[in-house]
Parts: C-alpha cells; sequence; structure tokens
C-alpha cells in the first residue's frame, strides 16, 4: 500500500526550504537590533611570544570606542571544551597568530577595520613550533603544558592526549612480527582542511544585569555555547541564553567556535549597553578560526604469504594547534577508525595529539578519522603490492563480517556483508573493466587513467560512553493549534535536521508531514537534545523523536478514535487535531519527552579502550576514476561512485546530497584543498588561492545505498553525515597509483607533488620495485 | 568589506569627453572604474589606495565590436561576455574568445571588460598572451591627444604601463590575418573554474611545405608581465617539427621566462608545464 503520507522514505521538500529559495531566510547577518553596535577584533600578528606593549593609535577617536580586554572578563578567562587552557583573549602571551587579544565595539560598522589596524601590539618573541615532529622533538620548546586538573588527558609536554588501543594478541606481537612472512611499512600524512561554509562564523550578543547574556548566531551546538557563556560570565546555566539563526554550512566549523566570538561579542555588549553584532570576513574567518587537524599515520604490519593480516602497529598523530579545544575526542575517533573494517589478530594502535603554534585546529566532518582512514586505505594496497594481489583480493582476505570482533572487540551484529558490497561496488563502477581498458590505453596516451577504491566504516553517534554521558532530552508540545511542535537542540545548517525530525515524527504520529513542526533551537525554550554533530541527528536525536511522537500519541489516545490494531490509518489528520485540541482544552499544554537511554549491549571502557565503540557502523566501499595528466602533472577525479550501507535511508534526496557534498569535499581534501601556513599564520586565507573544487572540477558523483535497517535508529536509520568524507582521499591516490605507478602517501596531492615524483629520478620511488622481489622487509625507509 | 566607503568619491560623468576633462584637471588623480571586478577586490580587502574614482561603465563610446573586412575593433569597455558572443572573433580570433570564456565566472564575465584586463596588467591575465599573438594595437585617448601603440611595448614591468594618469584605454585593434593559422590555447590554472592562471600560452602558427613559415607565441605568469615568447619563435622559425627542434625550443622558452614561486606554485613547475604545452602545441601543429 502506497504510503499517503510521504513521509519516511520519501523525499518532502525542505522545511525551511523555501524560505532559503525565496530569500527569506535571515541569517544573523541580516538581523539587526535596535542601537545595536558592532564589534572586531585584534589579534596577534606573531605565532609565539609575550605580549611587551599596547598602544593606541593617536589619530583614532578612541573614545567613541568600547575596549574590551581579558581584563573585563567577569568569570574565568577560558573557553571551556575538555580542558582549560583555552583562553577566550590573551593577556600576557600569545601562542597563535591570529591569537584574539583585544575586542573593539563601534556603533559604525566602517570605522572598525582601521581602529583594529590602530593597535598596536609589541612583543617578545620566542620560538614556535609548527610541525607534529617539531612538537615531539625532545628539544622542543615547551609551549603547552597540561593544567594539573587536565591530567586524565595528558602529562607530557606538548601532549593534548595520548591513547593506546591494544586488540588481540599484543604480548606476542614482537614474535609475530619476527616470523611473519612479509613486513609492510609506511607512512601517510594528511594537511589542514578548511570546511568553507558559505556564511562565516557570526553572532549578535545582548546582555542585561538581569536577564544575563542573549546570543544569537550561526552554530551547530547551542547548549556548548550555554557552557561557555557560563564560565565567561559567572553566571547560572539560565542566564545563559542562545539562539541559533538560521545557518549557512558549518561542518563542524561551528561546533565547537562559537564559543569563542560568541563569549566576544557578548564581553562588548555588557561593556558597551549595546547589542553588539561580530561577522567575520572570509580572511577572518579562514585565518583565525579552526581546521581540520593534520595528521601523521606510521603503519607496521605483519602478513602472511597468502595475504592474511597478522598484526599491526600504528602510531597515529595529530596536530592540533596551540590549544586542546577537542582535540583529544578528534583523536579518539582517529584511534577508534584506523584499523578499518579489517580483522586484526593483533593490534596496537598508539596516538597522540601535540600541541604547536597553529590557531587550534577543530572539528570537521569526520573528526580524525579520514586522518586514519586515508592511512589505512592507502596502507592496504600497499600490503596487496607487497604480497602481489590485487587491492580487491586482499581486502577480502581481512575484512569483516557478521560475528567477527572490530579491533575495539565489539562483536559486529549488523548484518552487513562487505563481501558484497565490494562486489557490487566493483561491478557498477566498471572497476574491473575501466582497468583492462585503461591498461590498453594509457601506454600510447600523455593521460594517464586508473581506477582505485577504498572500504571503510564509520561510526554513528558519540564515541564509546559518550551518549550516556550526553544523556540526552528532547520534547514534543502541542501548540494552541493542536500541532505537534518539535523542541530539540539539533540544529539545521543546511543538512536537512528539520526536515528528517519532521518526517520521523509524522511517520510515527500517522501525520502529514506538513503538519509537524520544529521549533527554532533557543536554549530557553528547547531541552539539549546533544550538539549536532558526530553523525548522531538521525540516529540518536531521531530516535528520541521517535520516542517522544510515540509518548505523545499514547497520551492522546483516550481523545482519539479507537481503531484495530492492524489498521495502517488509525485517524485521519483532522481527528488528530480534535483529539490535541480536547486534551488542550482539558489540560492547557502538553509537553511529550524522551531521554536517551543507553542500549545494554552498548558498553565501552574508557580506560582499557575497548568495547562497543558506537551503537552502529555504515559500511561504505566507494570507487575512483582518475586521469593524470603527464602535461601538466595534474590529476583530476573522473568518475565517482560511491555505495554506503546507512541503515534505512530517511529521505533520498538528502541523503544522496550528504553523500554526494561529502564526496565533492573528500575531493577537495585529496586533490586541491591546502592550507599554507607561513609561522602559523594561514597565508591564503582567501578563496582565490585556497582552492576548493569547482563544479568544473568535479566528476559525475553516483550514489548507491543498501539499506539494512538498523535498531539503534528511528525507522532503522543510522548515521551519515561523515561517511563521505571518509572513502573520496585514499580511493584516489589508489587510482592515482593505479594510473601511473607512482604510491603517492600525502595529501593535498597537488600538480607541483606529482611534478617532483614524475621527474625525480624514478630509483627514488618504492613503487619501481617488483612487488613479488621486495622480498620480506618493505619499508619507505629501505626500499 | 576592510575600506570605509565614505573615505571615496565615485563620479559618473555623462561622456567620455567629460571623463578624459576630469582626467586631466588638477582636482585628481582619479582613478577610472570599468566592472569594477578588479576595484571593487581591492575595495573590499582595504587595499584600494586611490580615493577617487571616476566611473566608465556605462560609457557606450567605449562598448563596441566594429569589423572592416581587414580589421577588428574591440573597445575597451567590450565585456568577456561580449567577446564570448561576437561571431567574428569565434571565427577569427579564436584563442581571444577562449580565453574569456577561462576568465572567473559568468558573472565576472558579464561585467569585467577587456580595458580593465590590459590596464591591471596582471601577469597572469587570461587574455593578455593573446593580445600578443595577435600583435594588437592600442588607442589611447586623452583631452589633450589621442595615440596608437603596438600593444607589445605597453607593459613597462610588475603592473607598469605606459598609460598616463590623464589618459584611457579607448580601443584595441586587431588585423583579420589569422585565419591560415593554426591555434594553440591552453590555461594550467589552480583549477577549472575561478582560477588564477599558473601558466598560460596562447601561440598561432602557420606551416609551410614542412616547416614553420611564421609562430607567435603569448604567455602569462612566466615573467613580470605578459610577455611574447620571442627567442623561442626565432628558434622555431623555418624549422621542421622534430625532436631537435622541439628539445631547442624548450631550451629557448626557458631562457627568456623568469617564473616565480608564489603561494600558488612553484617557479620550476610553471617552467616545465610551460615547455610541456609549448611541446603539446608543436606536436598538434606536425603535419
Ligand atoms: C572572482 C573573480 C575572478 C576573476 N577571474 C579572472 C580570470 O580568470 N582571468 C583574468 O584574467 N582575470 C580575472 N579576474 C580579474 C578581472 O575580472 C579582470 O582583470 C577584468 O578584465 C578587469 O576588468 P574590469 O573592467 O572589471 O576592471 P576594473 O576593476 O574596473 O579596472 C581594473 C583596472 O583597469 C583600469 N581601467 C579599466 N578600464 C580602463 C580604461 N578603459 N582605461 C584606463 N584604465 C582602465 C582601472 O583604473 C583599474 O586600474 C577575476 C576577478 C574576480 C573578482
Amino acid at each position: 500500500m502506497p504510503d499517503l503520507l510521504q513521509t519516511v522514505g520519501f523525499s518532502p521538500i525542505r522545511k525551511e526550504g523555501a524560505a532559503k529559495v525565496l530569500g527569506q531566510a535571515k541569517y544573523v547577518d541580516d538581523l539587526s537590533f535596535p542601537g545595536m553596535w558592532f564589534g572586531a577584533t585584534v589579534r596577534s600578528s606573531i605565532a609565539r611570544g609575550r605580549i611587551v606593549s599596547i598602544t593606541f593609535d593617536p589619530a583614532i577617536p578612541w573614545d567613541e570606542f568600547v575596549i574590551v580586554t581579558a581584563a573585563d572578563i567577569p568569570g574565568q578567562n577560558t573557553i571551556v571544551h575538555l580542558t582549560h587552557d583555552h583562553r577566550c583573549l590573551a593577556s600576557d602571551r600569545v601562542n597563535h597568530p591570529d591569537e584574539p587579544i583585544l575586542l573593539l565595539a563601534h556603533p559604525d560598522r566602517a570605522v572598525l577595520p582601521a581602529a583594529v589596524a590602530g593597535v598596536h601590539i609589541t612583543y617578545k618573541e620566542l620560538p614556535g613550533v609548527f610541525t607534529i615532529e617539531e612538537s615531539e622533538a625532545p628539544n622542543a620548546p615547551a609551549i603547552w603544558s597540561p593544567a594539573p586538573a587536565d591530567h586524565q588527558h595528558s602529562t607530557q609536554k606538548n601532549t593534548f592526549k595520548t591513547y593506546l588501543m591494544e586488540s588481540g594478541d599484543t604480548s606476542n606481537l614482537d614474535h609475530i612480527f619476527a616470523t611473519a612472512d612479509y613486513i609492510v611499512e609506511g607512512e601517510y600524512r594528511t594537511g589542514a582542511q578548511e570546511q568553507l561554509y558559505i556564511e562565516n562564523n557570526g553572532v549578535i550578543a545582548e546582555y542585561s544585569a538581569t536577564d544575563g547574556v542573549t546570543v544569537h548566531g550561526s552554530l551547530q551546538c547551542p547548549y556548548y555555547l550555554v557552557h561557555a557563556l557560563e564560565l565567561v560570565f559567572n553566571l547560572p546555566e539560565e542566564k545563559c541564553r542562545v539562539i541559533q539563526t538560521e545557518t549557512g554550512g558549518a561542518f563542524g566549523g561551528k561546533e565547537d567556535f562559537p564559543s569563542v566570538i560568541g563569549s566576544h561579542a557578548a564581553l562588548l555588549a555588557m561593556k558597551s549597553g549595546h547589542p553588539v553584532k561580530i561577522c567575520y570576513d572570509r580572511a577572518e574567518d579562514m585565518a583565525g578560526t579552526t581546521k581540520r587537524h593534520p595528521s601523521r599515520s606510521r603503519h607496521r604490519t605483519a602478513v602472511s604469504k597468502d595475504g592474511k593480516i597478522l598484526a599491526g602497529e600504528i602510531d597515529f598523530a595529530l596536530d592540533g594547534g596551540a590549544y586542546a579545544t577537542l582535540t583529544p575526542v578528534v583523536l579518539s575517533r582517529g584511534t577508534i577508525h584506523a584499523p578499518g573494517p579489517y580483522h586484526w589478530p593483533a593490534l596496537r594502535v598508539r596516538a597522540k595529539a601535540m600541541a604547536t603554534n597553529l590557531p587550534p585546529h577543530g572539528a570537521f566532518r569526520g573528526f580524525g578519522a579520514p586522518q586514519s582512514i586515508f592511512a589505512t586505505e592507502r596502507h592496504m594496497n600497499k600490503i596487496a603490492k607487497v604480497v602481489g594481489l590485487s587491492p580487491e583480493e586482499l581486502r577480502r582476505r581481512n575484512l569483516l563480517g557478521i560475528g567477527d570482533h572490530t579491533a575495539t572487540g565489539q562483536l559486529i551484529t549488523d548484518t552487513v556483508n562487505m563481501q558484497h558490497l565490494l562486489t557490487r561496488a566493483l561491478d557498477e563502477s566498471s572497476y574491473h573493466a575501466k582497468r583492462a581498458e585503461f591498461a590498453r590505453t594509457n601506454p600510447s596516451s600523455p593521460i594517464k587513467r586508473g581506477m582505485g577504491f577504498a572500504t571503510f566504516f564509520h561510526g554513528a553517534g558519540f564515541t564509546g560512553s559518550g551518549e550516556r554521558r550526553l544523556n540526552s532530552l528532547v520534547h514534543i508540545e502541542l501548540t494552541p493549534e493542536g500541532r505537534p511542535q518539535i523542541l530539540v537542540s539539533a540544529t539545521e545548517f543546511g543538512q536537512g535536521t528539520n526536515t528528517i525530525l519532521c518526517q520521523v515524527a509524522a511517520e510515527t504520529l500517522h501525520l502529514p508531514y506538513e503538519d509537524v513542526l520544529i521549533a527554532q533551537p533557543d536554549t530557553s525554550h528547547v531541552p539539549n537534545s546533544g550538539p549536532t554533530v558526530a553523525s548522531r541527528t538521525a540516529m540518536i536525536v531521531g530516535k528520541l523523536v521517535e520516542r517522544a511522537s510515540q509518548s505523545l500519541r499514547n497520551t492522546l489516545s483516550p481523545y482519539l478514535p479507537s481503531t484495530s490494531e492492524t489498521s495502517t490509518t488509525p485517524y485521519t489528520p483532522a481527528e488528530f487535531r480534535s483529539a490535541a485540541l480536547a486534551y488542550l482544552a482539558e489540560h492547557g499544554t502538553l509537553v511529550a519527552s524522551a531521554r536517551y537511554e543507553a542500549p545494554g549491549d552498548i558498553l565501552w571502557d574508557d580506560e582499557s579502550y575497548r568495547g562497543a565503540a558506537y551503537p552502529a557502523y555504515a559500511w561504505a566501499v566507494y570507487v575512483a576514476e582518475v586521469a593524470v595528466d603527464t602535461t601538466t602533472y595534474s590529476a583530476t577525479c573522473t568518475d565517482f561512485y560511491a555505495l554506503q550501507e546507512v541503515g534505512k535511508v530517511l529521505h533520498p534526496v538528502l541523503a544522496k546530497g550528504q553523500i554526494e557534498g561529502g564526496v565533492a569535499q573528500g575531493i577537495g581534501y585529496a586533490l586541491y584543498e591546502k592550507c599554507v601556513w607561513q609561522k602559523g599564520h594561514m597565508a591564503n586565507n582567501q578563496m582565490t588561492n585556497y582552492i576548493m573544487p569547482t563544479s568544473a572540477d568535479l566528476p559525475p558523483i553516483r550514489v548507491a545505498f543498501e539499506e539494512i535497517p538498523s535498531v539503534h535508529g528511528p525507522f532503522g536509520a543510522k548515521g551519515i553525515g561523515e561517511l563521505p568524507m571518509d572513502g573520496p582521499a585514499p580511493a584516489i591516490l589508489n587510482a592515482i597509483e593505479d594510473a601511473t605507478g607512482i604510491a603517492f602517501t600525502e595529501i593535498p596531492l597537488l600538480p607541483e607533488d606529482i611534478f617532483e615524483r614524475m621527474t625525480s629520478t624514478p630509483e627514488s620511488g618504492s613503487e619501481d620495485l617488483e612487488p613479488t622481489n621486495a622480498g620480506p622487509y618493505f619499508s619507505e625507509t629501505t626500499a | 568589506m576592510r575600506s570605509n566607503p565614505s573615505h571615496y568619491e565615485l563620479t559618473t560623468p555623462a561622456t567620455l569627453e567629460a571623463v578624459l576633462d576630469i582626467l586631466a584637471s588638477d582636482l585628481g588623480p582619479y582613478t577610472p572604474i570599468a566592472g569594477g571586478t578588479e576595484l571593487m577586490v581591492a575595495l573590499g580587502a582595504g587595499r584600494l589606495a586611490t580615493r577617487k574614482l571616476v566611473s566608465i561603465n556605462h560609457l557606450q563610446e567605449l562598448r563596441f565590436i566594429a569589423t572592416t573586412p581587414e580589421t577588428l575593433t574591440l573597445g575597451s569597455g567590450t565585456t568577456f561576455t561580449d567577446l564570448r558572443k561576437d561571431p567574428v572573433i569565434a571565427t577569427d580570433f579564436s584563442l581571444l574568445s577562449q580565453a574569456a570564456s577561462w576568465t572567473g565566472s559568468i558573472a565576472n564575465q558579464n561585467r569585467g571588460t577587456l580595458g580593465g584586463n590590459i590596464v591591471n596588467a596582471s601577469p597572469a591575465a587570461d587574455s593578455l598572451p593573446a593580445l600578443l599573438a595577435y600583435e594588437a594595437e592600442l588607442t589611447l585617448v586623452s583631452a589633450r591627444a589621442t595615440r596608437t601603440i603596438p600593444y607589445a611595448g605597453f607593459h613597462l614591468g610588475y603592473k607598469k604601463t605606459i598609460l598616463r594618469p590623464d589618459e584611457l584605454l579607448h580601443s584595441i585593434t586587431l588585423k583579420r590575418d589569422f585565419r591560415e593559422y593554426a591555434h594553440y590555447a591552453r590555461k594550467v590554472g589552480t583549477r577549472n573554474a575561478q582560477a588564477i592562471s599558473k601558466v598560460a600560452i596562447a601561440a598561432l602558427a602557420r606551416l609551410k611545405d614542412g616547416l614553420i613559415q611564421d609562430i607567435r607565441i603569448g604567455a602569462a605568469s612566466l615573467r613580470d608581465r605578459p610577455i611574447r615568447l620571442t627567442a623561442t619563435e626565432r628558434v622555431l622559425q623555418n624549422q621542421p617539427i622534430t625532436r631537435e627542434t622541439i628539445a631547442a625550443a624548450r631550451a629557448a622558452l626557458t631562457s627568456e621566462t623568469q617564473p616565480i614561486d608564489d603561494i600558488r606554485s612553484t617557479a620550476k613547475y610553471r617552467a616545465a608545464v610551460a615547455a610541456n604545452l609549448l611541446e603539446e602545441f608543436l606536436h598538434q601543429l606536425k603535419p
């Protein structure tokens, strides 16, 4: 029977879509409040040093301005994330370029840039460190030391966090390596990446002595900002109110950073007595806000002649920038995803996040997983080459299946079949046929084509015990008109939160999608349903919406017509509305709630780093076709096929959009987007020179789903948001190796890098070794 | 917006003559603004030093395409979209229509002008190598006089030109002599659209009896200004296209270019790719 309500599994138009398309949606810079002033930020011009003096250009009428320094902060000079190291405003010393030192506000926005330039700061400069290697060097300057309160994360100089994750028979590692047929080593690196949301970071703050602080802004996690404000202003939670305005993209870049800009605007509002707006321009946003963590992965793998992984050691290191922000959690996800969807009889993963004098790196779609998966998926191809198997066969011999355990010891209960996904993906992408064709055409063509793929999975929801700690709460209320309205702190920033949550409620309540409302996230009204991150909204918040909807329906059931259990349309929308109105007439209001309940079998031990890391995983095989032009040394992704198993697809159009967008972002990560750092300052902080691919650079992206309903999400949905960021980079570099024979190990891979490698002496590349003659010991350094 | 708009003055005289009068007056200096796709970027970034602007964007006197059987004359206000739409340019001067198609985005092409591209004088500008290959002539006007000069002599150094402060670029004239030539244009940018070139080549050549009878090569991003590769052309003149010729031409190209390392690429890469593009063109020329 067709679903007349067109809810779950259909693609109704976005809740906020019409307003966006018609230009009616109001982003923060579209808003103006009576008496509003504008704020600007004076930032450090050096990477590390002590502030010696601050002077003000006498040509500027400073009495018109409000100036905020660290001394004006009523509470703690701290932006709280997991640790307390990140200052709201630098006072005595700076730890990265573009670090906020002073804040200015003025009624006329146009005078601010000259005023910012009119604040002169001198420093006693100290040596900075800018790479993982410089930071971990034994003689490195101590640029960061853990506070005693944060010793749970790390006790070492320049080290934000370490993890040791062990699996299987690690006591026997030395023996396994000593007796293995092959040992394969490799080192892999990934660069920083800018989120490049269309709308820059921006907020408007208000302050009143009686009501406290209110911040309106473009952000992902209203309650993160509430908690940051509590500390900076020394106010109770109920006096820190955050309202999310329409948000033009985020990708993680508005997860932790709004705590900074939101606190800044609120300080200016308090001191000036006016609402204050701060909206960064692109150059300030790119130079001053977070990026994806750069990484280095070192793999050492023991393999048998027949291509079975026997044991592995993985060293995973992140560059965290100057302050810890969310780095420990990013490192955790990277660590847990490093083993990939493979069976490791014995595995030791050592992970660490190092401090550098770069602006703090932060959340970005994938959250550490794209970094470690890049390394693992490149390394699998290297192992295949050494052993003399195809990349496909090597994976087939090591992929996890139902009944196996992941590297954290989690039993795979999803009924996923990675072998089948691999077969289907290679088939539908014509992987084998194209490889055969390119083998014929490449020798006589200046354009070398190749095929590559990556097999991977991505956990949905917070890692480990994270969801238990979040303890998320969702409400559904009835409006006075008798319509259900969802109250969550889950935010819409283009990915479709509003739409899918309304679909879930509509389906559960047997109402048309149009009848369900969702409230603007305002912490004075919506409960804390957790942050909008970690591929958790559809699965975790969606499930809570489903349960709250059931509870609402139960409460209303005495007022609804009684029908048989089997009826698919138990009541009409009109009957629902009269029931709702009847209930409201009697009781005044109705709010149904649901709070997170951890599934009994999802257990995690933070100490040993073992257990069920995620309630569920999305599984995927991505296939890339590339063309490497030997005239220009540029690699282009010419076709892309993305197959994934994500549980029930709630909204096919949005889901496909998530995958296409993520793949595009992944292609940028692999081949285009490079942050050019000059002593810690991003030198290419403009879209002219930070090269994000355009539609003219992107291939057709073909998206396919397998849908195996999961018990954890509403109607069987799992998470989808981050997954597509993981696969493209390794698939593309695998394809480039197929096309050129060169095993590149680092992204972003720009034409200049390909040029250097193609024109350097051929003997220098390990790829020129005949795999079968490579001998048992095969490493980047010895080959 | 990093500039304070109230610090800037914009005047919009009705006619070309009135604009020239303002430029010649001692009220200035005034900077002409055509499409504004360079100047507005500088304004947004807080880098626009000049405070007085005179608009020439609306002047129909500068926006025309005039053809005779022998010549094509483009008003300096011709936009890239105008260039792309013109049938004579498409057939006779395809290097120019291709360069126009590379420039920025559609919105940019609707607004940006050929005159602005020339006077802005970026070494990476897309349409300038083609104008060098076609041996364009420029007509410069001022309240006092009109002069016509070969475009090849227009650039004096990095963003330095012979244009006087009271002068406007009026028009660009090309001879319709190139129908028999093979055309080659390739831009190697940082991406396929909205990109500044790392290297670009626009070249024309005519073969006779297997020998290169005439060849003209314009290039971007290989020196401090757009250049014609005259030494390379000399090496190729009257030569058959052989391995030896190609090697000599690559060497000549390297000798007369001075690419740089910058935020977008490296000198080594630019030099190698420029030589590769030249080689690609020569291979295409082979009978
Ligand atoms: C997003 C973007 C993408 C771009 N992409 C490209 C690209 O791919 N390739 C490329 O080559 N360029 C590109 N540009 C640069 C720009 O569009 C071109 O240089 C364009 O030709 C400038 O023309 P305009 O009329 O807009 O110049 P304006 O900004 O109006 O003027 C530029 C300069 O020329 C002077 N000027 C203009 N007309 C005259 C005249 N008739 N007489 C005397 N002086 C004059 C002005 O005083 C000023 O100094 C891009 C710009 C942007 C913003």
